[in-house]
């Protein structure tokens, strides 16, 4: 039962008040796409043990989406911050790395 | 002979009487008394038995580790089974029956399984499942079956009431013994908010019947102090009765508060479910003492030494007038002083430690009881109760024992810290050699949101840190501990602590604990199949020998395919011993071959307490439409849609709903129907961007749709799957009014909002749901135009002004409206939405107008009935996720001039252009009957399987009351292609339904009554 504060509405957020959406800062790829590209897009997803990045929507609450920055084996949360983002903003790469320093942002 | 004493019992009160039947028969008790301890006073020690074999059972422990005394408690819509009889409060007019026996407790059937053990061994589900084969059906699996589960299932509703309860604290200490409030006392001078949760009725834990003096009184009277002062404190809360159940992610821990068990029928809930949210966690949560694995333990009388020495103390009840006290440690011979001070006899003590004990052996072989030194029990004799033990040296391999006659034997393999609340969610553990024992790594303790540890353990819990594991388990180590916890956790939270005096305890001198796995060392097999490790589930030592003799290396297999552990206590007492028999027969270390993982809850939790209020009326908010009433005032039939209820049909008379539903549909083909379709999702799609947004949404152009106009669409996933249908309204150039699937609004907003918030969020679109702001009515079939026309007003329904597939807004009869030309039956119809405050007047207003034509309301089916009948699919009949629009023959609705839309990469892909995917067609069943649902259509040949080879499927099938015979929908292998062939449908009944691939459209295939 994890509690992510919410970047919108800046609330803490129960689980129960969240839906999950899976990985974060994924590159949609739509028609004319290689077949691997595609497939990277729809079916292949990183499954970190240790530093992730995740979409979640504060469903019962704001209904707005936001992305964290997450240890999925400590449950450390290093940052939650906008979806509007395509990376990783500089100030929650600083808050991982401050925590885990040999951590290396995926390319 | 198990007695009741006549002084003493702490937690007995005498002047209090009550009396309860067991297996019908009537007996006395105190309150105060538990369940067990009111049967060992009436001499009931064998209470139940065993799982496998049906051994009998006795009464083996005090508290929540208890594997036997699982008993079914109360009647009718109170009863409920494998309640703890050591945890269950005795009450006035009890009920309680002895489990897992037939026909009687004494005289049980099933042990004639244990003449049989030996070919019950380890690993014998998962043998037999192999071979030979025809024994696993006539043999194996109705012994299993029968003797399968504990308990009778209870058949009533469940009287009671159940409540959750939430709860936020800064410190949530578990467990009210002397760490626990220590804990609480240190913690509380900080000014935070400290809550002190207890599983028991009662403050202290073992602390008090251990005869601990804290601050130079007796622990009870320390334990009185303590609670009285927490008691004044404002910032702190105290509950008994109150058991932590679980710890999960970042602070949220379970709570299970048995409220009324011990007084039921008293207008309470029965129990509470706490959900608490603390920012630290002290578990101060004790240890088990485990038990010792000599032949016969597991005979009634064998019990732990802990538990003989509660009953004596907490009950005044002796479970033996001779107990045999063994051991590995010095803790037992409190049990030996325990009973001498209440006047009972104490044969012998077999200590399997060469040098025996300290300062209490010295104070037992003061009392004159014999002490015998590097000694071990060879057998328990008696047979369905302790008669004596045999006993030997423990080195040896248990020839020429010495018998002694006891009716009781109690026993200490030393203690196992409870770490259950520490490990549930990643707490590490580490090995206590010398203390042969798991306890918590301060070092690894469960992280939260910040990184750090959020749980704390305390007291005996915490364990003893191995640098001063010499003082072994102390009262000092464990006041020093939860002080130290507090103190810690205090400073965790920014906070400092008051000046919270650790109390002055009275030391003990204690001998080292010898680790003791099998009692004598040198048993062979014969010995070692008597040595039971899980008394439940009847596994011994042998079976976790042949588990690794066999290959079951991790602790993790070998718990599986002995079923070490998984009975109903989950190997509370049965655990360490058996993995230290693992790693014995392994030839390796204890924390090498490691635990098992420990998973809440803690002790089972009712099923209630986890629905709380959640049954009945409130189990699911119910969505209700503005016409809702008027439905039910006039024989609604409903169904469940999502959260709503619809009208599945409105039943005249004596009708079945079969009859009136196809009265629905032949009225609205002839004359006049009406159906709420309210729940129909309406989504607002508005702003600059909005074509290109529904562009993207749908497979078709949707942006080419003009102002006044209507146009189907259809919704995919990013995999091309068809997701959701429904026309869409074009209200201006900027804003489009989305219709979706009645249960879809809410998803299909969200998955709008996805892709404007995530992807395209420099877009220039706004999104509402408006499905609950509008009530929808459609008028359907030839009088649909009358009626409107008779009501009136501003908004124009005429051929001429409102087209098919167009819609027109203005006043109807004095109500703001929009009409929608839009049909779904084939019919001409209207769909009318109107402000949802003036629903229903609205609807009441067209059933009195449609009255002079014959104007009916017809529900859900017959909105399904006619839509099949013109072929239309229907989202969930004709997609189940894995179709796509292609395969249902809409290609009309997908936009080959698009560069993109949802879904359209992946319908390139080469598994979704395959022509042999199956194709939408109609089916007509041969002899005029309803093809059955989801019917599978076979083909010539057989798969690899030897299974006939599958062609289609039935997506819809329905009885047609317009055609007045059968017909359906299905995928069909080459369907388009096959139209006139027949396919076989084998159904479950073993009859075959033959059917024509005919075209979809039964109805009106020309669409000249919808263009009307
Ligand atoms: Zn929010």
């Amino acid at each position: 039962m994890l509690i992510l504060d919410c970047p919108c509405c800046g609330r803490a957020a129960d689980e129960t008040e969240l839906e999950g959406g899976g990985e974060a800062h994924l590159t949609r790829f739509g028609p004319g796409a290689s077949d691997d590209d595609f497939e990277r897009y729809l079916f292949l997803r990183g499954n970190p043990k240790g530093v992730h990045f995740e979409r979640w929507r504060h469903a019962y609450g704001c209904g707005k989406w936001f992305l964290a920055a997450r240890c999925t084996t400590t449950l450390e949360v290093f940052g939650t911050y906008a979806a509007q983002t395509t990376a990783p903003p500089p100030e929650i790469v600083a808050a991982i790395k401050a925590r885990r320093p040999n951590w290396e942002a995926p390319v | 002979m198990s007695t009741r004493l006549d002084h003493g019992g702490r937690l007995i009160d005498r002047d209090r009487p009550v009396t309860f039947r067991f297996n019908g028969k009537k007996m006395p008790g105190f309150a105060g008394d538990t369940v067990a301890s009111a049967l060992l006073a009436n001499d009931r020690v064998m209470v139940g038995r065993s799982f496998k074999y049906h051994r009998p059972r006795g009464i083996v422990a005090a508290g929540p580790e208890e594997p036997n005394a699982l008993l079914n408690m109360g009647r009718g819509p109170r009863f409920e089974p494998n309640q703890r009889a050591t945890t269950t409060e005795l009450f006035d007019g009890l009920e309680a029956e002895s489990q897992n026996h037939w026909p009687s407790l004494e005289y049980d059937v099933g042990a004639i399984n244990q003449l049989a053990s030996r070919l019950l061994p380890a690993g014998f589900y998962y043998k037999t499942f192999i071979h030979p084969r025809p024994a696993w059906k006539h043999v194996f699996e109705p012994v299993i079956r029968n003797s399968a589960g504990l308990g009778k299932a209870p058949k009533d509703g469940d009287a009671d009431r159940y409540e959750h309860f939430y709860w936020f604290t800064d410190i949530l200490i578990v467990g009210g013994g002397i760490a626990g409030l220590q804990a609480a006392l240190t913690a509380a001078t900080s000014g935070l908010r400290v809550t002190l949760i207890e599983q028991t009725a009662h403050w202290g834990g073992r602390a008090p019947v251990d005869g601990a003096e804290i601050d130079g009184e007796w622990a009870d009277e320390w334990v009185q102090g303590a609670v009285q002062a927490l008691e004044t404190m404002p910032n702190v809360t105290l509950r008994t009765r109150l058991m932590g159940a679980g710890v999960y992610d970042h602070g949220y821990v379970l709570g299970y508060e048995r409220v009324s068990d011990h007084s039921p029928a008293d207008d309470q809930p029965r129990h509470r479910l706490w959900k608490i949210r603390a920012r630290q966690v002290i578990t101060a949560t004790g240890a088990i003492e485990r038990p010792l694995s000599f032949p016969g333990n597991d005979l009634p009388g064998v019990m732990l030494a802990s538990a003989v020495r509660d009953y004596a103390v907490n009950f005044a009840v002796s479970p033996g007038q001779r107990t045999v006290v063994v051991t590995n440690n010095d803790d037992a011979y409190l049990t030996a002083l325990a009973l001498v001070d209440v006047g009972q006899t104490v044969p012998a003590i077999v200590d399997a430690r060469p040098a025996g004990g300290g300062e209490l052996a010295q104070e037992v072989a003061n009392h004159g009881v014999e002490v015998h030194l590097g000694a071990a029990i060879a057998g328990v004799t008696g047979r369905s109760r302790v008669e004596g033990v045999k006993i030997t040296a423990q080195t040896g391999t248990g020839t020429d024992p010495t018998e002694i006659a006891c009716d009781c034997v109690a026993m200490s393999g030393g203690w196992s810290p409870v770490v259950h609340l520490w490990s549930h969610c990643g707490g590490k553990l580490t090995w206590n050699a010398p203390l042969a024992m798991f306890q918590p790594d301060p070092e690894r303790p469960p992280t939260g949101a910040d990184g750090q540890g959020f749980v704390t353990a305390a007291g005996v819990a915490a364990g003893v840190p191995i640098e001063r594991a010499g003082e072994g388990l102390s009262n000092f180590q464990t006041l020093r501990s939860a002080t130290e916890a507090a103190q810690s956790v205090c400073v965790r939270l920014g906070r400092s602590v008051g000046d919270a005096a650790m109390p002055a305890v009275r030391e003990v001198e204690t001998a080292p604990l010898a680790p003791v796995w099998i009692m004598p060392d040198g048993a062979d097999i014969r010995l070692r199949e008597k040595m039971w490790l899980d008394f439940q589930n009847d596994v011994k030592v042998s079976d976790v020998q042949l588990a690794a003799q066999e290959g079951f290396e991790s602790v993790e297999h070998t718990k599986r395919y002995t079923t070490l552990g998984m009975a109903t206590d989950q190997g509370k007492l049965s655990n360490i011993n058996g993995l230290a028999v693992l790693s014995k027969a392994l030839d390796a270390e204890i924390p090498q071959v490691g635990t098992t993982t420990f998973r809440p809850p803690y002790t089972p939790i009712s099923m209630a307490a986890i629905a709380g209020e959640a049954r009945g009326k409130t189990f699911q908010p119910l969505r209700r439409t503005p016409m809702h009433d008027w439905h039910a005032a006039n024989g609604a039939h409903w169904e469940p849609v999502g959260h709503w209820r619809r009208p599945y049909c409105y039943l005249h008379g004596s009708e079945t709903p079969e009859q009136a539903v196809a009265r629905e549909v032949r009225n609205t083909r002839a004359n006049l129907g009406l159906l709420d379709a309210s729940t129909l999702g309406k989504i607002v799609v508005k702003g600059p961007d909005a074509c290109r947004f529904v562009d993207m949404l749908y497979t078709n152009k949707m942006s080419t749709l003009k102002p006044g106009r209507c146009r189907y669409g259809l919704m995919c996933s990013e995999n091309g799957f068809l997701s959701d249908d429904g026309v869409v309204a074009r209200i201006d150039a900027q804003t489009f009014l989305c219709h979706t699937t009645s249960g879809g609004a809410d998803r299909i907003h969200a998955w709008m909002e996805d892709w404007l918030q995530c992807e395209w969020w420099d877009w220039q679109v706004y999104t509402a749901n408006l499905t609950e702001q509008y009530a929808q009515i459609a008028v359907v079939g030839p009088n649909a135009r009358k009626v409107l026309e008779k009501l009136g007003g501003s908004l124009d329904v005429s051929r001429e002004a409102l087209p098919f597939m167009g819609w027109a807004a203005g006043r109807l009869a004095g109500f703001d409206a929009r009409a929608y030309r839009i049909s779904f039956s084939g019919e001409l119809s209207y769909e009318i939405s109107v402000p949802a405050a003036t629903g229903a007047e609205f609807w009441d207003l067209l059933i009195e107008a449609g009255e002079e034509f014959g104007a009916m309301p017809y529900g859900t089916e017959a909105l399904h009935v006619m839509r099949a009948e013109k072929g239309f699919i229907m989202i969930g009949d004709e997609t189940d996720g894995t179709v796509i629009p292609q395969d249902l023959g809409l290609d009309w609705a997908i936009s080959k001039k698009k560069d993109d839309y949802l879904g359209k990469r992946a319908q390139e892909r080469s598994h979704m252009t395959d022509p042999e995917r199956w194709k939408l067609v109609g089916l007509e069943t041969m002899d005029g009957s309803v093809l059955p649902d989801g019917a599978y259509a076979v083909g010539a040949g057989t798969n690899a399987n030897g299974q006939r080879n599958m062609v289609g499927r039935v997506t819809s099938t329905y009885h047609s009351p317009t055609l007045d015979k059968g017909i359906a929908m299905g995928l069909v292998l080459h369907g388009s292609d096959r139209m006139g062939e027949v396919l076989e449908f084998p159904g479950t009944d073993g009859k075959t339904t033959r059917a024509r691939i005919v075209d979809p459209v039964f109805y009106d295939p020309a669409g000249e009554k919808q263009n009307a």
